[in-house]
């Protein structure tokens, strides 16, 4: 198909063609759901509007048009500007705005009043309009929706959000049109069934590949250190890599490593690159100055974290520098995507292990990336805490008929399961609690009333419209200096254990913490050369199952002629000493050193599945006497340190045991809690905390681990543990990993005795991140420490 | 209960503070609980609309039993906040207030007045402002001048060892006045180096952590949070 005629002139001023996949795009825009799969720079945004704008062109209707949802706010700023270059260039009656949290409430009434043709959002902003009782009206005249970085969207809550509000668009809509762009992924087929009107079908349409791209590791000159991330001794080669480039992007997996390694980064700056930083914790004015200053083409490098994998349009970057293991080949091949933002030349991307095991991992990705294995992450049917806060989203909205909305859900790919019992658990625990005390009968929330559910108090619609979306708040603290210029944000957590006086690491300067005020953490400027580092939230993802699978092979090779000389005399060393760890068995090493005894097991689970097993196995262990004094895990093992030798640990690893400990003792353990605080959250349990709404006195608020203490005691069986536990099959709890592993190995243990620490585990003993095991120890070192405080102090009695 | 609890001496009264977070004060065979905040879910849901797990006024009294089995006491001091308002006392279910009068049976009940429930409510015993005993004096909030043998709650009070990152309710306690940690369920805390709650106090001040057992450890020293630089 042809450019269409009203946008010819536009395409010939620019000189531009159109790609096959926008052609057939535009050819196949009356399919009732059309997934497009295209690479990073391929045009798909374009393509995904060319329908749009020539219908618009044909017939600039009033009412809204299209409406474009993508997960990043600033993606939606920018695809307006885009959008508005062919638009103006041929003078096209078309209006296009984006509504996001950012935008004012005048301009937010004036678009529900009087929408524009194109309507750029989010799903949170979405979910809001859906909840306004006017949203009949908004959408009435909905024809397309555009559903940009889908891949991104369909691994979270967020997107498990963003189709369920689809199909209210759908009922508010009918024909409505949907389309989903999405990066190149492993399984195209389940993201089409997500964006489906389900049982109807979505096609699915793939672009050229594209070039293949440009992979290496550095080469430091030196090898990396033998255990922790931050990967400073790869600064002299990284600097002279931003020098060589014109725009450098340097990806860090956590912006704890990003913090400390601009840090560092700048100590050994001399000439001055001009390099930023830009992370999700850093105040709005800070990253709006650095993608400001980006665009300009002022800055040779940014260092940031994953808030820049996405879409937006960087322009001049040829260089992709990703420090540490990249934990996914899916993620790695987005992240390659962002250099060399067009089609026909190659990316090209380095990776930089920062320890010896990293090589491996970065040796294994680049492997994966150039035969394209991507890796998937398996999620389960549509989590019910999700589907809590959209019942209540549509009570906002109005009456409504339970048969209807049932209806309606189960046309949502990730719901099409649903039973109407879980749908009714659902639509109960929202009206009521769900409680087996039926203690709330004259304060539901939600009634029946002439065969239609509505809302007891319709006054109830403003604090659940505060409390819509997806993602998680870990607890932060805005930090500030006295000045009272906002830098960014720390996890509340972290903010805790400061004392006035302490220095820490934000946005690239070091601050002195003064003391909090009001939810405030305020701080001075204070250079200092030993600053600690904050812990800002945001996720530490394990390394995905098919990474560690071809990890784990390489390990079985003969020989490692590919590898760096180092790492290669290390392996060997291993297999000298010890043995290397395989697939199906399961290595366990146990050795004395600096007078302890340590137990490693290889268990190649991912990070939150080792750290969950660790608190399995240490329980287990204080239980049978073993007195184990704390663990740490790694992407790849789990230590365990104690007084005392393993000496069977294959009778620790009955999956049996295993499974148990996770149905009873882990329930009352910090991780599940966590879990908990998260679902009930999402379902409507309890508020988040919003700025401004919390009480400065603290006895007001409690924590929500009392809820779940009192729910586990008093009500076990309800939804919400129920929900709860389920979700601990993925994310921090990982028991899924937990039960992946077990199925490999079945049953089969090697456990090795080396006179001392192998040459595989060493590394272990340097990682930080011990956690200590709870329990009669713990208890025991409190109170020795609180007897030496008294006798500090000189109090005995009073 | 001994080796658990924690004993001090009060403007020349002998003191138990239990791991729980009730004071026990063995002369009289009184015990003492503070900021039971009994029914708080009720209140929340009717103001707010939100609706908690309805279960933590059986909780607290799950508790508040356990201690009254173990000390016997003749006289139960309910130290203000018992209810999180009046109208929540009133909407009490039935079998947590059968309950509460149980317990009550064959001792004294005393409730004091807190800034929640200020007033008298239905539950049985007797009310007032506050009640002198033994050469301690009981009331909700401390008063500024300071009252020898003063026993009171209203501040949630919590504090935690340094490096073991975890804040417990606690009791805090000089050589003149004890503040009680909120025993109900469903309370939070303040953190007890707040200058609203530290300033109260002398110097040498013990905070007293509850958990497996009462642990007694010196409170830092008044000093202002946050300093002009």
């Amino acid at each position: 198909m042809d450019v269409p005629a009203r946008l010819a002139p536009f395409f010939a001023r620019r000189g531009w063609s159109l790609h096959p996949h926008q052609a057939e795009m535009l050819a196949r825009s009356d399919e009732a759901a059309l997934l497009l799969i295209a690479p990073t720079g391929a045009g798909k945004t374009l393509a995904g509007f060319l329908p749009t704008l020539s219908e618009l062109a044909e017939d600039p209707r009033p009412g809204l048009h299209t409406l474009y949802v993508s997960p990043l706010k600033a993606l939606a700023t920018d695809i307006r500007r885009n959008l508005l270059a062919p638009v103006e260039d041929l003078d096209l009656p078309i209006r296009i705005e984006d509504r996001t949290g950012d935008t004012s409430q005048s301009a937010r009434r004036r678009q529900r009043a009087d929408p524009p043709h194109i309507l750029l959002t989010t799903p949170e902003s979405l979910a809001l309009l859906l909840s306004y009782e006017d949203a009949p009206k908004i959408f009435g005249s909905l024809s397309r929706v555009v559903v940009d970085e889908i891949h991104a969207l369909a691994e979270s809550k967020r997107g498990d959000q963003l189709f369920l509000s689809l199909s209210r668009l759908d009922a508010l809509a009918p024909g409505l049109r949907r389309v989903g762009l999405s990066a190149t992924v492993d399984d195209p087929e389940e993201i089409a069934h997500l964006l489906a009107r389900n049982p109807k079908p979505c096609a699915i349409l793939y672009a050229d590949p594209g070039e293949r791209p440009d992979l290496s590791m550095l080469d430091a000159g030196r090898a990396p250190p033998w255990a922790g991330g931050a990967a400073l001794h790869a600064i002299p080669a990284v600097l002279e890599q931003v020098r060589r480039h014109r725009t450098t992007l340097i990806f860090h997996n956590t912006r704890a490593q990003a913090e400390v390694f601009f840090h560092n980064l700048w100590l050994q700056n001399d000439e001055g690159l001009p390099i930023a930083i830009h992370h999700g914790s850093l105040s709005r004015e800070q990253r709006q100055n650095v993608e400001a200053a980006m665009l300009r083409g002022d800055l040779k490098a940014i260092v940031c974290t994953g808030t820049l994998d996405l879409g937006i349009d960087w322009g001049d970057v040829d260089l992709v520098i990703q420090m540490g293991g990249p934990k996914y080949v899916k993620r790695l091949v987005q992240r390659i995507g962002r250099a060399n933002h067009r089609a026909g030349v190659p990316s090209k991307a380095i990776l930089v292990p920062a320890n010896r095991f990293e090589v491996l991992e970065c040796t294994c990705a680049i492997d994966a990336a150039l035969e394209n294995d991507l890796d998937g992450t398996p999620r389960g049917s549509g989590p019910l805490d999700v589907l809590c806060q959209h019942i209540l989203i549509r009570a906002c909205a109005g009456p409504f008929a339970a048969d209807d909305l049932y209806a309606e859900i189960r046309t949502v790919g990730g719901y099409t399961d649903l039973s109407r019992a879980a749908f009714d658990d659902c639509l109960e625990f929202c009206a009521t609690g769900g409680y087996a005390l039926r203690a709330y009968d004259r304060w539901k929330r939600l009634m029946l009333r002439d065969g239609v559910w509505q809302l007891r108090d319709p006054r109830a619609a403003k604090r659940i419209r505060m409390n819509i979306g997806t993602i998680e708040d870990s607890g932060s603290l805005s930090v500030r200096l006295r000045s009272g210029t906002h830098l960014g944000e720390i996890e509340e957590y972290f903010a805790s254990t400061l004392t006035p006086g302490d220095t820490f690491l934000i946005g690239g300067q070091v601050v002195r913490f003064e003391g909090l005020k009001e939810m405030t953490v305020e701080v001075t400027r204070r250079p200092d050369s030993n600053p600690r580092v904050a812990s800002f939230g945001g996720g530490k993802f394990p390394t995905s199952v098919a990474l560690t699978r071809r990890i784990l092979d390489l390990l079985q090779r003969p020989s490692w002629p590919e590898l760096p000389r180092h790492t290669a005399e290390w392996l060997g060393l291993q297999r000298r000493f010890s043995k290397l760890p395989q697939a199906e068995r399961m290595l366990v090493e146990t050795f004395e050193a600096e007078e302890r005894w340590h137990a490693v097991f290889w268990g190649f689970a991912g990070w939150n599945a080792h750290q969950t097993l660790g608190l399995l196995l240490t329980h287990r262990m204080e239980q049978r006497d073993l007195d184990p004094l704390g663990f740490v895990a790694t992407d790849y093992a789990l230590l365990i340190t104690g007084l005392r030798e393993l000496e069977d640990p294959a009778s620790l690893l009955g999956p049996r045991d295993i499974r148990e400990g996770f149905e009873t003792w882990l329930q009352s353990n910090a991780v599940m809690k966590r879990t908990f605080r998260g679902v009930a959250t999402i379902a409507g349990l309890i508020e988040k905390n919003l700025p401004g709404s919390r009480k400065t006195g603290r006895q007001a608020t409690f924590s929500t681990d009392i809820l779940y203490d009192t729910l586990v005691k008093y009500d076990p069986d309800h939804l919400l543990l129920r929900v709860t536990r389920e979700q601990a099959q993925h994310g921090l709890v990982d028991f899924g990993r937990i039960e992946e592993m077990l199925s490999r190995i079945q049953g089969r243990v090697d456990h090795v005795r080396p006179a001392r620490v192998t040459p595989l585990a060493a590394p272990l003993l340097l990682e930080r991140g011990r956690v200590p095991v709870a329990g009669a120890a713990r208890e025991r070192l409190m109170a020795e420490q609180a007897a030496r405080l008294l006798e500090e102090a000189g109090i005995e009695a009073l | 209960m001994n080796g658990t609890a924690f004993s001090f001496t009060l403007n020349g009264t002998g003191c138990l503070a239990l791991p729980s977070g009730a004071l026990f004060v063995p002369s009289e065979d009184l015990l003492c609980v503070s900021d039971l905040h009994m029914a708080k879910s009720e209140r929340m849901a009717r103001r707010r609309g939100i609706m908690l797990p309805p279960y933590e006024t059986r909780a607290t009294l799950d508790r508040l039993g356990q201690d009254i089995a173990t000390t016997k006491p003749r006289c139960v001091v309910a130290l203000g906040d018992s209810f999180d308002d009046l109208a929540a006392s009133e909407a009490l279910d039935p079998e947590d207030r059968d309950r509460l009068l149980t317990l009550q049976e064959g001792r004294r009940w005393v409730w004091i007045e807190g800034n929640h429930d200020a007033g008298r409510n239905a539950h049985g015993g007797e009310g007032g402002e506050c009640l002198a005993v033994a050469g301690l004096t009981f009331r909700h909030i401390a008063t500024t001048e300071p009252t020898p043998g003063e026993v009171s709650g209203h501040y949630h009070p919590k504090f935690g060892l340094p490096g073991f990152h975890e804040r417990r309710p606690c009791f805090v306690v000089d050589a003149r006045r004890l503040v009680l940690p909120a025993y109900g369920t469903y309370t939070g805390g303040l953190d007890a180096r707040e200058p609203v709650l530290r300033t109260l106090f002398a110097d040498r001040a013990l905070a007293v952590l509850t958990g497996p057992r009462a642990l007694p450890v010196p409170l830092p020293t008044a000093r202002p949070l946050s300093r002009r630089a």
